[in-house]
């Protein structure tokens, strides 16, 4: 807090206003009807609903396509954060290591960063189609790639899809972390240690913690929310619904399904998964990571 | 020598990266130009061809969609118009709520904090049907309203302020103060231009943010007259060059913008760092 301040009897409000109004009337009064939809269930005819306590929670969890879609995302935002994470890392290792040109390699890595999941999801149709992807046919020569039919080509279509625009976001977050060690750190390790490859992951990473812990929630926040995009241009949930995210199948069961109760249900429970994710990033790791 | 050879490595991984990165892209780019019978026969392809001029033209001028009432320009136009909408409500509205955030002595501010910050957990995702029965009461659909507001319902900007308003220094608000400056002032001819970075790198973040939006405006637009680019993806028609072309054109912008901007979005986002 500032220890210098305005007092005002109104005019923080008229500060405040325009965020709160457009937060409580476009974010809250559709969170409440959420919690309407996931604790009520509309009849048959669309004339009026009931309240059904938890009932549309426990057909959620009666459902295996939930387990699937649950299995996948969780899948999804590992492989995801993990293959992102370490390719992001290792070019920004590199990108720091290089004397001459390092903003030219920053300018070329970072675009992808700006291109909707949708487009990107649309290019890697081109590249797995039957008819003329490159990708298709070369996986398809190696082992018989079929993502129409095996559960695990799908997958492996999705999280090429789903990793590479993300990759450019994992660097830039981590050329920034690597810049902003201090020089005095890096020269006194080279002193102490000649093995440059030791000297990264005892140093070097464990200052980097505090990046690595912030991309981990961004890209399970990616993998998550904003792969719909991707999913809905790739391979809709192809084989039959094993690479559909929580997310896409919620959509799914509100929008072709007019299931606005379970629709309500699943965000409902999506809501207490990102709020564990966020309580164990505050609790869990703030608190065991040190920060330079 | 060791140097020499630890250094070409680098430069050996950042070019496989590179290539990573722009090969899809290029031969989306390069097939774009070429014509479909091409594509159809031979696949994708490495080089140019001869049909670019004729390729984009159609695209952009061709009338598309199920009713055939838009081309691919007027969706560039509603795509602007979105962007430009959700950063410029986005960050004004963020930086009077952070303002107030930091330099007042408001009553309930812990609660205030919370009511606006918890925001950031819940994404339009997860409260996707709820808002559009919310925009169809209040008879929002099909305007360039709906497709702004609710994307701009968001918090992330008003913490990026807040961050850099706490580390401004008490001073500044201490000599406006003997300069006369009222808080209007103080926000508007202090404040502001101390924090242009910040701006111009959340403006950056907010525009590609609204303009790479693909599930609310595929929501929230039954008519064609507001169909935006990413959405319209899904939604043309039309040869496979043609769709080449337009997935091509459909990432100019943000990627434009993201290259010419960088140093501000870089420097804003890491600003605190």
């Amino acid at each position: 807090m500032k220890k210098v301040q305005f007092k005002s009897s109104y005019s923080q409000y008229l500060f405040l206003a325009p965020q709160l109004g457009i937060l409580l009337i476009f974010l809250y009064w559709p969170i409440i009807q959420t919690f309407r939809d996931a604790f009520t269930m509309q009849d048959a005819f669309g004339f009026g609903s009931k309240f059904v306590w938890f009932d549309n929670f426990l057909f959620i969890f009666d459902d295996p396509a939930y387990f699937i879609a649950f299995k996948f995302t969780i899948i999804y935002s590992f492989v995801i954060t993990l293959i992102t994470g370490s390719i992001g890392l290792l070019l920004a290792v590199q990108a720091n290591n290089v004397m001459h040109g390092k903003s030219t390699y920053k300018t070329l890595l970072i675009w992808p960063y700006a291109i909707a999941p949708a487009v990107v999801g649309v290019m890697a149709n081109y590249f797995f189609s039957e008819r003329f992807g490159l990708l298709y046919h070369l996986f398809h020569e190696l082992w018989g790639f079929n993502w129409y039919e095996s559960v695990f080509d799908s997958y492996i279509y999705v999280i090429i899809a789903g990793s590479w625009k993300q990759i450019s976001a994992n660097f830039i977050f981590f050329l920034a972390g690597l810049q902003a060690i201090q020089k005095s750190v890096i020269e006194a390790s080279m002193i102490d240690c000649k093995n440059s490859f030791r000297r990264f992951w005892t140093i070097t990473f464990p200052l980097l913690m505090p990046t690595t812990f912030f991309l981990i929630i961004i890209n399970i926040t990616y993998a998550f929310f904003d792969t719909f995009g991707i999913i809905d241009t790739t391979t809709i949930g192809a084989p039959s619904g094993e690479t559909r995210t929580l997310v896409y199948k919620a959509y799914m069961d509100g929008f072709r399904g007019l299931d606005l109760g379970s629709a309500g249900a699943q965000s409902i429970m999506m809501m207490l998964i990102v709020l564990i994710i966020t309580i164990f990033q505050f609790r869990y790791i703030e608190g065991k990571i040190h920060y330079n | 020598m060791t140097r020499f050879i630890t250094s070409s490595f680098s430069h050996l991984i950042l070019l496989i990266g590179i290539l990573i990165m722009v090969v899809p892209v290029w031969m989306i780019f390069a097939s774009s130009t070429h014509t479909s019978s091409m594509i159809n026969m031979n696949g994708l392809q490495m080089f140019l061809g001869d049909s670019f001029y004729e390729n984009y033209l159609r695209v952009l001028l061709y009338q598309g969609g199920f009713f055939k009432e838009i081309t691919a320009l007027k969706m560039f136009f509603n795509s602007f118009i979105m962007a430009t909408g959700v950063a410029i409500l986005s960050v004004v509205t963020s930086l009077m709520a952070a303002y107030a955030l930091v330099y007042y002595r408001i009553k309930y501010a812990t609660l205030l904090f919370w009511i606006i910050f918890i925001t950031i957990l819940v994404p339009l995702e997860l409260r996707i049907f709820p808002t559009y029965s919310v925009m169809a009461e209040l008879n929002l659909v099909n305007s360039y309203f709906g497709l702004i507001v609710p994307i701009s319902a968001s918090a992330i900007a008003t913490l990026f302020f807040r961050q850099f308003y706490k580390t401004v220094p008490d001073e500044l608000l201490e000599s406006a103060k003997l300069d006369g400056a009222n808080t209007w002032r103080f926000f508007v001819d202090f404040l502001i231009p101390l924090s242009k970075t910040m701006i111009v790198a959340m403006l950056i973040f907010m525009f590609v943010f609204g303009y790479n939006q693909y599930l609310w405006p595929l929501l929230v637009t039954t008519s064609e007259q507001y169909w935006t680019v990413v959405m319209g993806l899904k939604m043309m028609s039309g040869s496979i060059v043609h769709r080449f072309a337009f997935v091509m054109m459909s990432m100019v912008p943000p990627i434009l913008i993201i290259i010419v901007l960088q140093k501000y979005f870089i420097k804003g986002v890491f600003q605190d760092k």
